[in-house]
């Protein structure tokens, strides 16, 4: 056996054992039947998947799709001109580009009860709000589509950032001085010339932004309370709560389908993943 | 547009981005219960640091940390390296699709996975199911980080070892592996970071006695009120912080 063949086969179990075939088993699962107690069997059925007709869970997969689809259009445009600014900023780049990222590698978990403690009725905002008379009772301000919206854009922003700045830093300048001095006005250089060679940029960014925000769980749990139930805390509440496994794994691999018809979209280009 | 106007807006989403953190931080030394000010004390940090189920929970995400640290650096290290030599469609499109599903997906098929195993064999679930599927989204971190930095390195040393007689194992040991060093720590240290964190995957497949950290701090959050969460986030974040900053030092190196 190869040196390389020998370096491979740890991972290749590893790739087998702890993903493709729990994949396997997900996909088997969402065809069966739930039983009476629990569990999973024969017969065979559709009927998991025939249950997202159902407006109930169809609503569910619509809401998911359009807050990650709201998240993913204020992450481009929020996050665009912060990567342009950073491009023209000069030696201070490598420094503002880590300060976009560093709360990005902290603890995920955190960031989110951040905006809990400030959000919630005792929290700071209606504290502050409260004791400087502007309102009597606390706002709502927590457990709602608004939070979790906040919640997601915060936590995707950097990931937005860092791939339009990508993009951006290769352009050649001079063609944005060029276009200026063509009589061109800053609008139109922005769509004519920035923005058709930012394209690989945003449309990574998008990807990096709309996947996980359609999939989340954490953010839509903890801000969104029982009020906002997207897909992911469907698939966690049918695999925790509700007992009803083949329907859980119906909704998984309704998710799945859509993040790898992204991915595709993503990387028909050539463009590798890893 | 206009740098000034440019400027505030950059300046503007910074705030976004870190005054959450950063009130947080400032209330974590607050005395009070509530949100209110009352004057600067250490108190939530002697609750959280004395707090004997969160004290278990701390060592248990450190001892998962390192466990599934170890395996996926060295797992992946070897796989990236295969990787580079020559590519390998199937793993490399396992990977890739690992890394973007969703983590509840991940969480569930591993639960489903576990479970049948134990139908059979009598084993529950505990710090090693934990480890196992911390191992399985690390190694693709690592394996990504490894991968990108061997992309960028000079193929013509390890050509020249076998050249003047070297094994391929000794040209991958003595030349190859001793430049990986800097990217190596970078992804032992992605890898411990985001096991520390993990929430969704770990609720999943963890035992009664694998409480982690980052599930004692959503209890918590989930709760309400308690000051001592402030102070443990705190700790995270600036720990976190600095093995980043760490990490990103190595990574610029070479």
């Amino acid at each position: 056996m190869s040196l390389r063949r020998i370096f491979l086969l740890p991972a290749s179990l590893v790739t087998i054992g702890l993903f493709l075939v729990p994949m396997t088993i997900v996909l088997a699962y969402s065809l069966m039947t739930r039983g009476p107690y629990g569990g999973q069997g024969l017969p065979l059925t559709l009927e998991n998947y025939q249950r997202f007709f159902d407006p109930l869970y169809g609503e569910i997969l619509l809401r998911s799709f359009w807050i990650a689809g709201e998240t993913t259009i204020l992450c481009l445009i929020l996050g665009f001109p912060l990567a342009w600014y950073i491009t023209r900023s000069g030696p201070r780049r490598d420094l503002l580009l880590q300060l976009v990222m560093l709360p990005f590698w902290t603890s995920f978990l955190v960031r989110t009860y951040a905006w809990v403690f400030l959000l919630r009725d005792t929290g700071l905002f209606n504290t502050i709000l409260m004791a400087t008379g502007i309102i009597s009772q606390p706002l709502p301000l927590l457990y709602n589509h608004g939070a979790v919206l906040l919640g997601l854009v915060y936590t995707s922003l950097p990931l937005a950032i860092l791939p339009i700045y990508s993009t951006l830093e290769r352009l050649d300048y001079s063609m944005v001085e060029a276009a200026a001095d063509l009589g061109a006005k800053p609008i139109t250089t922005l769509f004519k010339v920035i923005l058709p060679i930012a394209t690989p940029g945003l449309r990574a960014a998008a990807f990096l932004v709309f996947v996980p925000s359609l999939g989340t769980y954490l953010t839509s749990d903890l801000l969104g309370g029982g009020s906002t139930i997207l897909i992911g805390n469907l698939v966690q509440n049918q695999f925790t709560t509700a007992r009803d496994w083949p329907f859980g794994a119906a909704a998984s691999l309704i998710l799945m389908a859509i993040v790898l018809v992204g991915l595709w979209a993503v990387t028909r280009n050539g463009e590798d993943v890893l | 547009m206009r740098p000034t106007l440019l400027g505030l807006y950059a300046t503007l989403i910074y705030v976004f981005l870190h005054l959450p953190l950063v009130v947080l931080a400032i209330f974590s030394f607050n005395s009070s219960k509530l949100t209110h000010w009352q004057g600067a004390s250490l108190i939530w940090y002697q609750t959280a640091l004395t707090d004997p189920a969160l004290l278990e929970a701390t060592a248990n995400s450190l001892i998962i940390a390192t466990f599934s640290t170890i395996l996926a650096t060295i797992i992946g290290t070897l796989a990236a390296y295969a990787l580079w030599k020559q590519k390998a469609r199937w793993i490399t499109a396992s990977l890739s699709v690992s890394l973007v599903t969703p983590e509840i997906v991940t969480a569930i098929s591993l639960l489903a996975l576990f479970q049948i195993i134990f139908r059979t064999l009598s084993l529950q679930l505990g710090m090693h199911t934990v480890v196992l599927a911390h191992l399985s989204f690390c190694l693709v971190y690592v394996v990504m980080v490894i991968l990108a930095r061997l992309r960028t390195m000079d193929n013509t040393f390890e050509e020249a070892a076998q050249d003047l007689g070297a094994t391929p194992f000794e040209a991958f040991w003595h030349i190859t592996l001793p430049m990986l060093k800097p990217g190596i720590i970078a992804a032992a240290l992605l890898a411990f970071t985001t096991s520390l964190d993990d929430y969704v995957i770990t609720s999943l497949v963890a035992g009664v006695d694998s409480e982690t950290l980052p599930m004692i701090i959503y209890g918590m959050a989930r709760r309400g009120v308690n000051p001592a969460v402030n102070a443990i986030s705190t700790i995270i974040v600036v720990g976190l912080g600095v093995l980043i900053v760490i990490s990103q030092r190595l990574e610029q190196r070479t």
